[in-house]
């Protein structure tokens, strides 16, 4: 028995799924082969950001728990993993305030390693804040996340001697090409799309709408929330490490709330609850930040000379993201989510449409 | 199967269901019957463990002969020892088709055959169900929608099925239609707990009868007994 919905033509769809990756494979060897630094690092970071957007949504847009404690789990997953691939002499060179702590300077993993590490600590982190926390609803869990994201940040700023305390970590050995990222991106709407389209998806999707609903099934509604939000922290926690090593700098002020608020942004935009709404979602927020930065730029009319305002693109952006409030208040995807079968239909009627008219 | 005994029950500063002693035996169909507000809802919800701060005794006998003191249990706890609710309003999730809901309301078996078999004895319940299986709920109507809060509530395959307000903004002839298939699950040996404002169809099925008001159970008997009560008859078959 299958909760699928069903699929009119799978052998169309899996060609077509080959076909696209091909196609973003081809795209990402040419982008690395022909454009500059800054836009591969921007075409990187729509990928961290698509992850840490869909891990946010797995916790906000899916299960419905208003978590604004993302950042914090990004920073440890940024700290685990930074601290794994740092070689010894760097950690030796970089304590300055305090000696590190022994027991750190010899850990050392590859980077993937560092990224499983990375997730799992953040996870068992989301565990332990979810244990308590879940049993609040609605505002309560959001100011109490919030809370726990800062008392994270402070820690790290305090902890001198495995963090360094305020001056962060610096010359992170990178590791993050666009294939990384790519690769984990797709590895992570793999594992979501898959866990949403199980019966487990279900149960996520019916503790959310309805509580007295999905307690007369017999659903343990806290479980199913605490199991939701541990995931939801892995993906945090790898996603905060792949941006901290494509940044290959980290020091607590990255981690402050506009972090989290920045995820917010791209899953209200691309659409609460859907998994293709992530990707859009930071694909147009993360290019929109740094298209709009012209407007900071000085500008010339004629003779007449208008200075660039810093943080005017800050101002317009606000006027966009109010705009899709107003105007598309579900997000660009709303809850629905792409698939191959509703490109075709859709296709088919425009084409139609055309050809009556 | 199930004895209550001086169940009491708080909302808050509201004392919503005071007393209330009955009980149900195995293969029955019990009615609890009264007004808004009068503490039925509370009684079952409690039954089903959604309600916390309730007190008193609530004993159910399990398929099995072993005897549970059911107060204080989480729900998932009953819906294991054989009890589902349909809970008031359906509830049923919009999102989903109606064949994810029934998979839902399978949440606490992992048998596969069985789920198969249940599924199969509530489409044949509700034909109409069948046909509309791969639909979104929301998108069904309000008598189909209660069709699917039973056949859902029937997926944990249930000794005791309990019904908040089945009939509730149903069309008269959709009443009677729901009704009949509460009846005939009965037939095939489930035990049900009904709560109806809807005194006349339910005391037509009942074998069993309590008539609550403000939290007091006030009448009990057959449900023939209680159609011909002068009493019932003016306060809720008008007249």
């Amino acid at each position: 028995m299958s909760t699928l919905p069903e699929n009119k033509n799978p052998v169309r769809d899996n060609a077509m799924t080959v076909v696209a990756t091909a196609l973003l494979a081809a795209f990402l060897w040419w982008a690395e082969g022909h454009l500059d630094g800054y836009k591969i690092r921007i075409i990187n970071l729509i990928a961290i950001n698509a992850i840490l957007g869909l891990s946010l949504n797995l916790i906000y847009g899916m299960a419905g728990m208003f978590s604004l404690g993302h950042a914090g789990f990004m920073a440890i997953g940024a700290y685990v993993s930074a601290l794994l691939i740092l070689t010894p002499e760097q950690k030796t060179a970089m304590w300055i305030l305090d000696p590190i702590a022994p027991w750190l300077t010899g850990i050392h993993a590859p980077f993937l390693v560092s990224l499983l590490a990375a997730g799992l600590l953040a996870a068992l982190f989301g565990w332990l804040v979810a244990l308590p926390v879940l049993r609040l609803g609605g505002d309560y869990l959001g100011i109490a996340t919030l809370g726990f994201s800062e008392i994270i940040r402070i820690l790290i700023t305090n902890l001198t001697p495995i963090t360094n305390g305020p001056l962060g970590l610096k010359g992170i050995p990178s590791h993050t090409s666009l294939w990384m990222s790519y690769g984990c991106l797709i590895a992570a709407l793999a594992c979501v799309a898959r866990l949403m389209r199980s019966n487990f998806g279900n149960v996520i999707r019916a503790v959310r709408d309805d509580e007295i609903a999905a307690k007369t099934m017999g659903i343990n509604t806290y479980s199913t929330r605490v199991l939701a939000f541990t995931m939801g922290c892995f993906g945090g926690g790898v996603g905060g490490a792949l941006m901290g090593n494509l940044i290959t700098t980290i020091d607590p002020k990255m981690f402050m709330i506009t972090q989290t608020y920045s995820l917010l942004m791209i899953i209200v935009v691309g659409g609460l609850g859907s998994i293709t709404g992530s990707v859009v979602g930071s694909i147009l927020v993360t290019t929109m930040l740094e298209w709009l930065r012209f407007v900071e730029n000085p500008v010339t009319i004629g003779s007449l000379e208008i200075p660039g305002i810093p943080g005017m693109r800050m101002v317009i952006f606000s006027v966009l993201l109010i705009a899709v409030i107003i105007f598309r208040r579900e997000g660009i995807m709303g809850m629905s989510e792409f698939s191959w079968d509703r490109l075709f239909s859709y296709r088919n009627r425009v084409t139609r449409g055309g050809g009556a008219s | 199967m199930l004895e209550i005994k001086d169940l009491n029950v708080w909302y808050g500063g509201i004392h919503a269901v005071k007393d209330a002693s009955m009980s149900i035996k195995r293969g029955e169909i019990v009615t609890l019957i009264g007004a808004n507000g009068a503490g039925k809802s509370s009684t079952i919800r409690s039954i089903a463990g959604l309600v916390k701060g309730a007190k008193g005794a609530v004993t159910y006998t399990a398929r099995d002969g072993e005897r549970v003191s059911l107060l204080g249990r989480p729900p998932e706890v009953m819906v294991k020892l054989g009890i589902s609710l349909s809970p008031e309003g359906r509830r049923i999730l919009p999102q989903l088709t109606v064949e994810e809901n029934l998979v839902l309301g399978a949440y606490s078996r992992s048998d596969g055959d069985g789920i198969s078999r249940d599924m199969e004895y509530g489409y044949a319940l509700f034909p109409r169900l069948k046909e509309r299986r791969n639909q979104k709920g929301g998108t069904l109507s309000g008598g189909e929608q209660q069709m699917l809060a039973v056949a859902r509530a029937l997926m944990s395959h249930p000794d005791l099925l309990m019904l908040d307000e089945p009939s509730l903004g149903l069309a008269p002839i959709l009443v009677s239609e729901v009704f009949e298939v509460i009846r005939e699950i009965n037939r095939e040996g489930r035990t049900i707990l009904l709560v109806e404002q809807n005194a006349f169809a339910a005391l037509k099925i009942a074998h069993k009868a309590y008539v609550l008001e403000v939290g007091n159970i006030t009448l009990e008997g057959t449900g023939a007994d209680l159609l011909e009560n002068p009493k019932v008859k003016e306060a809720y078959l008008g007249g």
